[in-house]
């Protein structure tokens, strides 16, 4: 009996946080207008989640390149196609590690920080401070954060591809001598704009959302004390990270199945 | 101060390594460019079977790349296919009994057109048509003739 009332209690806070994140959301849309008046604030933003993601997501992307162009190459190899290396690591990159990557470093990197960053003005006092100065938080604190989130992760998305190509690039044509016409041609012919890469970038653009819904919520809803910041951290990382690996799918076969 | 203006200024060139970043994934690495530089002049040729060929793919001479295909057509009236391709302007020299040939790289590879030059004293030009054409092998075909020459070959001999 008492087991049974724990499992109910824990799925109606679940589903009240849910509720929560969702009123949340809706908020912070609708403070995003007069977010138009105050572009330093987004600047700013900008500025501490997408220029500081840059460094780990070139240097991410890069390796990632790097690697694709190596495994591919030594599986294609077998067949005599390595010509279709640029094919492979071009479609890999901007179809699927290019958004999902980036946004699962994003999480780590730009996510965990808003929601300690948030979290911590909680405890601190800093949000309710801003409330009773008549200064609404959502407004002024979380809004521009969510939306440089958003605006940043499809570029850093992109920044990730396009570096991967050229980290498989060095690889493949560099290292493993892969012609280097057949490189970019097949390239060019397999890989189509509207299908492959505009898809690659609504992905992204979701996985912002997603990610930075996720961050800046935990942080606004975290418990006001140190262990309860700590743990709001953590609990953006692992549900943002399992979010995006989750609607990848979702968005894959929407995008790319025969579902 | 001094700091803002660094701050916009960074913002300002991660935003542009963004978009710069997808133009270079939109032109080099996808078929975006492929519709802006179709700079040439194109040639036709009719083939009875183009097999896997597709639009952009190469058009070569022994083995360069001089071009791709443009545009791929059914004629209803002769009941062949016509393929047109657009053949880079600085490629002008060649025949007008060149024959075009559909070949495809390595045993599974993308299909191409391989142009063979002839000896003609006239050069190509835009809206030129190659008569002399041959055309793709369709694996099934001639794995089709082989096992029918192999039975036949097998009932003469018992």
């Amino acid at each position: 009996m008492n087991s049974l009332q724990q499992l109910g209690h824990g799925a109606l806070t679940a589903f009240q946080r849910l509720g929560r994140a969702h009123l949340f959301l809706f908020a912070i849309l609708a403070g995003l207008p007069s977010l138009l008046l105050r572009l330093r604030l987004l600047i700013q933003q900008i500025f501490s989640v997408g220029v500081l993601s840059l460094v780990i997501t070139v240097v991410a992307g890069l390796f990632v390149g790097m690697v694709l162009g190596l495994q591919g190459y030594n599986t294609l190899v077998d067949f005599g196609a390595e010509d279709s290396l640029g094919v492979m690591v071009a479609l890999s990159l901007v179809r699927e590690l290019g958004p999902v990557v980036a946004a699962l470093l994003f999480a780590g990197r730009a996510g965990s920080a808003l929601t300690a960053e948030i979290g911590l003005m909680k405890a601190t006092e800093q949000l309710s401070g801003m409330e009773m100065m008549a200064v609404d938080p959502l407004k002024r604190v979380i809004a521009p954060r969510f939306l440089a989130g958003v605006l940043s992760l499809p570029l850093l998305a992109a920044i990730f591809s396009a570096v991967g190509v050229m980290g498989g690039y060095f690889v493949g044509v560099g290292l493993l001598g892969v012609d280097e016409g057949a490189f970019w041609s097949q390239m060019q012919s397999r890989v189509d704009f509207d299908e492959d890469i505009m898809n690659g970038v609504i992905k992204s653009i979701v996985f912002g959302v997603v990610v930075t819904w996720i961050a800046v919520f935990e942080g606004y809803d975290a418990v006001p004390t140190s262990a309860g910041v700590s743990r709001a951290t953590t609990r953006t990382v692992v549900y943002a990270s399992l979010a995006v690996l989750g609607l990848d799918f979702v968005l894959t076969a929407l995008m790319f199945g025969e579902i | 101060m001094q700091n803002t203006r660094l701050v916009e200024t960074l913002v300002g060139i991660f935003v542009a390594a963004g978009f710069a970043a997808l133009f270079m994934l939109a032109m080099k690495v996808s078929n975006l460019n492929a519709f802006s530089n179709v700079e040439g002049y194109e040639v036709s040729a009719k083939f009875d079977n183009i097999g896997g060929l597709k639009e952009l793919s190469p058009v070569s001479v022994s083995g360069v790349r001089i071009g791709r295909v443009t545009s791929i057509a059914f004629d209803q009236e002769s009941y062949l296919a016509v393929v047109t391709m657009t053949i880079d302007p600085k490629y002008n020299r060649l025949p007008t009994d060149t024959s075009a040939s559909i070949f495809t790289s390595g045993l599974l590879g993308e299909q191409y057109i391989g142009f063979e030059p002839g000896g003609e004293e006239a050069f190509l030009k835009e809206g030129d048509i190659i008569s002399l054409t041959q055309s793709a092998m369709v694996m099934e075909q001639i794995i089709g003739q082989f096992l029918f020459s192999k039975a036949s070959e097998g009932s003469k001999t018992e």
